[in-house]
């Protein structure tokens, strides 16, 4: 009986070290993929839009794929802890999606080499450190061209959240759009301060409106200008995600981040052992930067804002193509010449004709 | 029918069972909770409350979060006990690690020792001048605290975010709203190694023990009781209560001051618009839940920091929402406050006792 019994656990051992060896050669590495999210994933737009893509993660990977996240982490002290803990909980890919977690990032990756990481919108790479963006300045450019068809008090309200480069560069790639087919446009802008707080967007929204603003535009992240827009029969534009739920009567289209092509492809370059620290910044042409259906305007301004679309992912357009003055006359973009990525990644000006100033 | 019957003296014994039956009672309610979203309770409880703190990493963490939490609420609640509202500790914060982290960005080259104890004090000072802007309208124009105060916190913030994103903006920072890291001289050494546990953490426990010192032993702890339950009895017998006013502003904006200099100099390691996640506000709630008792804070900031930690992990390994984390701290506030009647009352069953017998 013992005698049996020790072959039968010997036997049931060396199975299982067998299984597991078979498996381990035949089936690639399973991706575990963690993410740190800046704000609620009900935001219904910047986090939410990543979220969508953590799920296209889940439905194009099955049962090779899982995913966790973390939503509202603050960018400060607690980024850290929140990575590492990703990182100590058997996840393999991590990304961070907001500026901020930038220095957290890198830190927690120099201590596990073995984990890739993705951070959005920063600039820090490393052996296992990518980052990754979208160029949302070229639906903004075609945003500002259906603003310039569109408006009839000429002025265009802004609600922006910091006066960073991302934000700077959408205003002025916007009223670029704007002024190639209405030179008398006028935007007017206010800063929230914030990315997310529907009350304090919702506030200046109100006041822009009240300062004759005929078209919304927004760079914050929760649908509350937009609403308001709708409230006070105004149209605008949706933010990082389609939100015509919230104004199916004021949104002229919106905006949309599309990452779910981008975090797929990277699951899989994990998955199959491929992965590499790159810098990936896609546009139109990419699929990253995604219109949303165009509606609630004329059928011509709605084959302008196709063409404009078309053209831009062409690389026909370039919303920043000299020559282009600064606010105080000097010459940053020659004539005949694009601006470069590092320009647009840097900048912290306004384009001549903005009467507005950028605080510093 | 139950009915509640005061008490003549406050019960001892509530005093300190009562935060413990709170802390039972969450327990009991957040596992219904859990199960109602398909959660497995004991699962759910022992990943909000157990795995955090499981590795001596998780602990040390668990020190971290609290160290900004417990220094500040010492200081709030001193003025608490005298009656002395301070709710901008925020923005004393913010103003303690602009002026000392801005010393740091000064020498941002610097190598010497003293950079970093010349932080403290700047930011010290900078929280305590912070501080003393609400003292001064109090105690010249009796303006009322809570309100000077807490709009001062929203001036530090906006100060801060105008720093980072000009003057003080990083010129290697591809012009993002951030400062340039401190040098290693202006940062706080790791007091255990492979943790972030800081210098900071170790001072929290002394303000804790001289906290408890100030106020059992010192006369100016017994005027401050004093002033804050009997007031006119305080001016009867000479204290100054304007004295009072100031030197809890001042205390108060000092150690929360400091709490956001640890906060730059310790785990962040530079300035940037966003550094505090509101600990100059949820202090007051650590401040209470410890009855304003500088041991009660401690174990207050521990759970503050704990639902904190364990939200993190709920929503890592059990895909549970980051709201979860807002309900039980306040099911928990909800629960404390509940209890505390049991300390002014006592549960009666049945219909009132003739009079004279009541005790």
């Amino acid at each position: 009986m013992n005698v049996n019994l020790v072959k039968r656990t010997l036997a049931a051992v060396v199975a299982t070290g067998a299984l597991a060896l078979g498996m381990g050669a035949a089936q690639a590495e399973e991706v575990k993929a963690g993410f740190v999210y800046v704000g609620p994933i009900g935001d219904h737009g910047w986090s939410y839009r990543h979220d969508i893509g953590r799920q296209a993660i889940e439905a194009a990977l099955g049962d090779n794929a899982t995913t966790s996240y973390v939503e509202s982490v603050p960018e400060g002290a607690d980024a850290e802890r929140v990575i590492r803990q990703l990182a100590q909980t058997g996840h393999n890919l991590i990304f961070t999606t907001s500026f901020g977690f930038m220095n957290p990032t890198v830190k927690v990756a120099k201590q596990f080499p073995n984990v890739k990481f993705e951070h959005a919108t920063g600039y820090k790479r490393d052996a296992n450190v990518s980052t990754y963006a979208a160029r949302f300045y070229e639906g903004r450019y075609v945003a500002g061209v259906i603003a310039g068809k569109m408006t009839k008090s000429n002025i265009v309200g802004y609600v922006g959240s910091f006066p960073i480069p991302e934000v700077v560069r959408g205003i002025n790639s916007f009223m670029l759009g704007a002024w190639s087919v209405n030179p008398d446009v006028k935007v007017k802008i206010v800063w929230a301060n914030t990315w997310y707080d529907p009350g304090k967007e919702g506030d200046a929204a109100k006041a822009l409106i009240d300062q004759g603003a005929d078209i919304m535009v927004q760079h914050t992240d929760s649908p509350a200008p937009l609403q308001v827009a709708e409230n006070r029969g105004i149209v605008g534009f949706g933010q990082a995600s389609d939100m015509i739920k919230f104004a199916p009567k004021a949104q002229l289209t919106a905006i949309v981040d599309h990452w779910d092509e981008y975090y797929v492809a990277r699951a899989k370059a994990v998955m199959d052992g491929t992965w590499e620290s790159t810098d990936t910044w896609g546009g139109i042409d990419s699929g990253m930067v995604d219109m949303a259906p165009y509606t609630n305007m004329p059928d011509d301004v709605k084959a302008l804002a196709e063409e404009t679309e078309a053209k831009i992912a062409s690389g026909e357009i370039h919303p920043f193509a000299g020559p282009i003055y600064d606010q105080a006359g000097e010459l940053r973009i020659k004539e005949g010449e694009d601006a470069t990525d590092e320009m647009l990644l840097g900048m912290d000006w306004y384009i001549k004709g903005i009467d507005a100033e950028l605080p510093k | 029918m139950v009915r509640l019957e005061p008490r003549r003296q406050h019960s001892q014994a509530m005093v300190y069972l009562s935060p413990v039956l709170a802390i039972l009672m969450t327990l009991f309610v957040g596992g219904i909770i859990f199960s109602f979203m398909g959660k497995n309770p004991f699962d759910a409880l022992y990943t909000f409350f157990i795995l955090p703190i499981n590795n001596s990493y998780g602990i040390s963490e668990l020190f971290v979060k609290a160290t900004p939490l417990v220094i500040i609420a010492i200081g709030l609640s001193m003025g608490f006990r005298a009656n002395v509202w301070n709710i901008g500790a925020e923005g004393q914060l913010t103003m303690g690690a602009i002026f000392g982290g801005g010393l740091a960005l000064y020498f941002y080259d610097s190598e010497s020792m003293f950079l970093l104890p010349a932080m403290f004090v700047l930011g010290a000072i900078g929280g305590a001048f912070w501080g003393g802007i609400p003292a001064l309208l109090r105690t010249r124009f009796n303006a009322n605290e809570i309100l000077t105060s807490l709009m001062l916190t929203y001036v530090a913030t906006l100060f801060l975010s105008f720093l980072v994103h000009g003057p003080w903006r990083n010129p290697e920072g591809f012009n993002f709203p951030e400062s340039r890291p401190f040098p290693d001289a202006g940062l706080l050494p790791v007091i255990y190694d492979g943790t972030r546990v800081h210098l900071g953490t170790a001072f929290a426990v002394l303000v804790v023990i001289a906290g408890w010192i100030l106020l059992s032993k010192s006369v100016i702890g017994f005027q401050l009781r004093v002033v804050g339950k009997a007031p006119q009895a305080a001016r009867h017998v000479g204290f100054r209560q304007k004295r009072m006013v100031w030197f809890t502003l001042l205390l108060g904006g000092a150690l929360s001051g400091l709490a956001g200099l640890f906060e730059v100099a310790g785990p962040i390691g530079q300035l940037q618009p966003a550094i505090s996640p509101g600990y100059g506000f949820t202090a007051i709630i650590v401040a209470f839940l410890g009855r304003l008792h500088p041991l009660g804070i401690l174990f207050g900031g521990l759970i503050m920091a704990l639902t904190y930690l364990g939200g993190e992990l709920a929503q890592i390994t059990l895909g549970l929402p980051n709201a979860v984390t807002g309900l039980f701290q306040g099911i928990l506030l909800f629960f404390l406050l509940a209890c505390d009647v049991l300390t002014k009352y006592r549960v009666r069953f049945g219909t009132p006792a003739a009079k004279g017998e009541a005790a």
